[in-house]
């Protein structure tokens, strides 16, 4: 299985310069329509050697041992990339030609700290904390130039993350186990809130969602499952949100890494694999794009985990997502390949992927999705990640 | 806001009925220090459950030789924050996946969930009874700037502790000795994984290494995490000018220090004060170079030494003084008390009375506006005060608790709970607060909804709050529009 090989063969996928696309800069006509957009961050830095293992590289024995056997049946991407066994769900969608993953990819961090790592990916920015508002709140308020009216865009968590905060209106909704409070007191708050500024906007926003999540909000937001329903019951109709994000933590996993792994991964596998059903017929309209801040180190450390790194893999799925394969500009495990000796090396940055991805998916000029959204990163955005 | 209300509500836990009314606002404040009990007695009277950590850790190593039991411990183990969370909540979704354990690791994890779920009633309980408030502030902003997760097997014999024990006691002390006991206490060198590094030149591992080596299934060796968030996060910030060499030195200096009663090499750990264990055989052997400055070999007492430097570093002084000040005067502090704070810790050694009591004289903290929107848990524990709630059962508060979204001891990550307004302030938040508002006033006494309203926020009420009370359609609807004021939200 070990053989040599060619690294430029697996780039499979384009990074085309964005002049050369012909599209229109916003299409307004029908942006986003009824194009829905789902973000999912991994909090915590997931290991992306261990979600899509790089089983063809000679390097990978010698850095992974024994956790390879996870492996051995697990379905594979090609000859040179095996899915964890406990992403099973994304497997067969990937099978299904609807999802593609990218690895060895990074945002423009490259300290390892989790929160400045979260905060950059979220913000959008070059630095940590440098930039106030986050990226997909840019990307809303993009889309809602010229628009009738605003999109709904939606975090499903009990608070915003950064990378819905901005000037865009937002809301947040996490299912509650408390009974509902009576009307006449929800009646009563809108007109104590009626002069605050701050409080108004919030409890306004907090009605309208709770009107569109109608009856099914309970449930617990913990259940990978649930939530996964939710933020497909919260996005399926022509009023509901059209970007939507959901945050999953878990992928810390600094000691025994191979339970803590699958256990997140199972999660994930969940919730996306309850987002897709519960989609129904918006599936061929629906993007889902998963990222994490960093990545983690190449080589397992001495309690059977994996310490803060750099590049990890992300995924994009969908039904109009011309799936099934890596985009990789593969930057191999050799000890000098590794980035400061230790880490997966990023070659594609992770802001290319999210600018390419969600301007293809909503008809955004890719440059200027790049230039709006990840301001400063000069790279070009990546394409081609829909089937033409 | 007048100087009384910011007395109570911004630095304190808001008003009680039994509080007098804070005539001088300062002295209120400074009458606070000699009021505060360090060592009340619902803690003095908590079971002792120093051996339970290290009991259940063996329990779980033992049913790991079979290899069946291994899944179904660590399936129900590692997600305890979350199925802690579920499990205390009305509908106890999570009781089901508890069935597929074995029975002596079920009864150990129910036990360990009544502890917690104990503790955090015992944590809410001080607060809302409080004469104190401003102190018990103190206490939860210092356990959160030590934050320590449920999530691992044991921890949750250990959070509460480690709070009462290592954080207590300190927070109108010096802050090199909170730093050393919130630091080595096992809920931490659990938390962070330092209880299974191990130095590679240590005589355990090179004893190990003649015999064969690591068994594939369980490698030991050097971790960095707790060295790492020691820098980060307790004391230099992530700018505090260290690399990753000084990390990975300081966690040499680490090792050894662990939880008593675990592993082959517990039977060598000599105990130390705070509960933890210091075990010389997996100690890195030699000296050590952190932050450019020397430190002898010298076993448990190196990373001791290093800790003292650390708390005397400006860099803490500036990271301690900006989370300080953020939390009492606002999400972006001003920087002059940023300053004022930061030149207070270098001047007194990190003398934490002294920082509390410069914070008190500041004018930057007495801002007319609100400054901060209140936490979850602030929130709650303001209401309770309110409401007049007295000594609550351990089970709602933590119910209560897990629908706000802010369970103590449960932050998502080292970085404890966020201390800003984007954080809290969302849509569904408020609902949840009128929901729970809606629940906590029905035995709360329901007379003279408005004279208490103005004792809680003397001269601070505004018109609109005060005409929704007058026309409320009862007394107990009127307390619930208040819990969820505008007053309510800010301090």
């Amino acid at each position: 299985m070990m053989h040599a090989f060619d690294r430029r063969a697996l780039l499979a996928g384009s990074l085309i310069g964005a002049g050369t696309l012909v599209l229109p800069r916003v299409a307004f006509a029908n942006a986003p329509g009824h194009r829905n957009l789902l973000f999912v961050l991994l909090r915590g830095a997931a290991d992306g050697m261990a979600m899509l293992a790089p089983v063809g590289d000679p390097g990978l024995e010698a850095l992974r041992g024994a956790s390879l056997e996870d492996y051995v049946n697990a379905p594979r991407i090609g000859s040179f990339f095996a899915v964890h066994p406990a992403l099973a769900e994304v497997a067969k969608a990937a099978q299904a030609g609807e999802a593609l993953f990218v690895h060895a990819a990074a945002t423009a961090y490259r300290e390892r700290s989790h929160f400045d790592g979260q905060n950059l990916i979220e913000s959008g920015g070059t630095a940590p904390y440098a930039t106030k508002d986050g990226w997909l709140n840019r990307l809303a308020a993009l889309l809602n130039e010229g628009a009738p009216a605003p999109l709904h865009a939606l975090a499903i968590a009990p608070s915003v993350p950064l990378a819905l905060r901005g000037a865009a209106p937002v809301s947040n909704y996490a299912p509650s186990a408390l009974p509902e409070a009576s009307e006449d007191l929800l009646a009563r708050v809108s007109q104590l809130y009626a002069a605050d500024e701050e409080l108004g906007a919030l409890w306004s926003r907090a009605l309208e969602t709770r009107a569109m999540a109608g009856d099914d909000g309970l449930r617990n937001l913990r259940d990978a499952t649930a939530a996964g329903e939710l933020a497909a019951s919260l996005m399926r109709d022509a009023g509901g949100a059209r970007i939507g994000m959901i945050e999953l933590g878990g992928w810390d996993t600094h000691a025994n890494q191979r339970g803590a792994f699958a256990r997140s991964a199972r999660q994930l596998d969940a919730l996306l694999a309850a987002y897709r059903t519960g989609m129904g017929a918006g599936w061929a309209d629906t993007m889902v794009v998963v990222a994490t801040e960093f990545g983690r180190t190449a080589r397992l450390n001495g309690t059977g985990g994996t310490d803060h790194g750099t590049a990890s893999a992300a995924l994009v799925m969908g039904g109009a997502v011309r799936g099934g394969r890596v985009i990789a500009d593969w930057p191999g495990l050799a000890d000098t390949a590794l980035y400061e000796g230790r880490d997966l090396a990023p070659t594609i940055a992770l802001e290319s992927v999210l600018a390419g991805a969600v301007a293809e998916h909503l008809r955004l000029d890719p440059s200027l999705a790049m230039t709006r959204l990840f301001p400063g990163r000069g790279d070009a955005p990546l394409s081609g990640i829909l089937r033409a | 806001m007048t100087p009384a209300s910011i007395a109570m509500n911004r630095f304190g836990y808001g008003y009680a009925a039994r509080d007098p009314a804070p005539a001088d606002p300062r002295r209120h404040l400074f009458a606070q220090f000699d009021a505060f009990d360090p060592a009340p007695p619902t803690i003095a009277a908590r079971v002792n459950t120093r051996e339970r950590t290290g009991e259940m850790l063996a329990l779980l190593r033992r049913l790991r030789q079979d290899t069946r039991a291994l899944t179904a411990a660590s399936e129900g183990a590692a997600p305890m924050a979350q199925s802690m969370a579920d499990s205390m909540g009305p509908e106890n979704p999570r009781a089901a996946a508890l069935a597929g354990l074995p029975p002596e690791y079920r009864e150990k994890l129910i036990e360990a969930r009544r502890v917690l779920a104990d503790d955090i009633g015992v944590r809410v309980n001080l607060a809302v009874s409080s004469p104190a408030p401003m102190i018990e502030r103190l206490v939860h902003f210092w356990a959160n700037h030590f934050s320590v997760s449920v999530g691992k097997p044991g921890t949750q014999f250990e959070v509460g502790p480690h709070e009462f024990a290592a954080i207590r006691p300190h927070v109108l002390g010096r802050f090199a000795d909170m730093l050393k006991a919130a630091v080595l206490h096992p809920a931490m060198l659990l938390y962070l994984d330092q209880f299974q590094s191990i130095g590679p030149n240590a005589p355990f591992a090179q004893a190990r290494a003649r015999r064969g080596g690591d068994t594939p299934e369980r490698p030991r060796g050097l971790n960095e995490n707790l060295a790492r968030e020691v820098l980060e996060l307790h004391t230099l910030g992530v700018d505090g000018g260290y690399t990753q060499a000084d990390v990975t030195e300081f966690a040499r200096a680490l090792t050894g220090w662990t939880v008593p009663g675990i592993g082959r090499v517990g039977r060598f750990a000599a105990e130390q004060p705070g509960g933890a264990a210091f075990v010389a055989l997996v100690h890195e052997p030699g000296a050590r170079q952190v932050l450019g400055r020397s430190y002898p070999a010298g076993e448990a007492a190196q990373a001791l030494a290093i800790l003292d430097d650390l708390a005397a570093h400006p860099a803490t002084a500036r990271h301690v003084a900006t989370k300080f000040a953020r939390h009492f005067a606002g999400d972006t502090p001003p920087p002059a008390l940023v300053a004022r704070l930061e030149a207070d810790f270098l001047r007194t050694g990190g003398d934490l009375a002294s920082l509390t009591r410069t914070l008190v004289e500041a004018p930057e903290a007495w801002t007319q506006k609100p400054v901060k929107f209140r936490t979850p848990f602030e929130w709650l524990v303001a209401a309770l005060r309110l409401t007049g709630a007295q000594a609550l059962p351990a089970q709602r508060i933590v119910g209560a608790l897990t629908q706000l979204g802010q369970l103590p001891w449960a932050a998502p990550s080292p970085a404890g709970y966020e201390d800003n307004a984007a954080s809290w302030a969302g849509p569904d938040a408020l609902v949840r607060r009128v929901e729970l508002a809606e629940r906590l006033v029905r035995n709360a006494p329901q007379d003279d909804v408005v004279v208490r309203a103005e004792a809680a926020f003397p001269g601070a009420l505004g018109e609109t709050t005060l005409a929704q009370l007058k026309r409320a359609e009862s007394g107990q609807q009127a307390i619930a529009l208040l819990l969820v004021s505008p007053e309510m939200m800010r301090r």
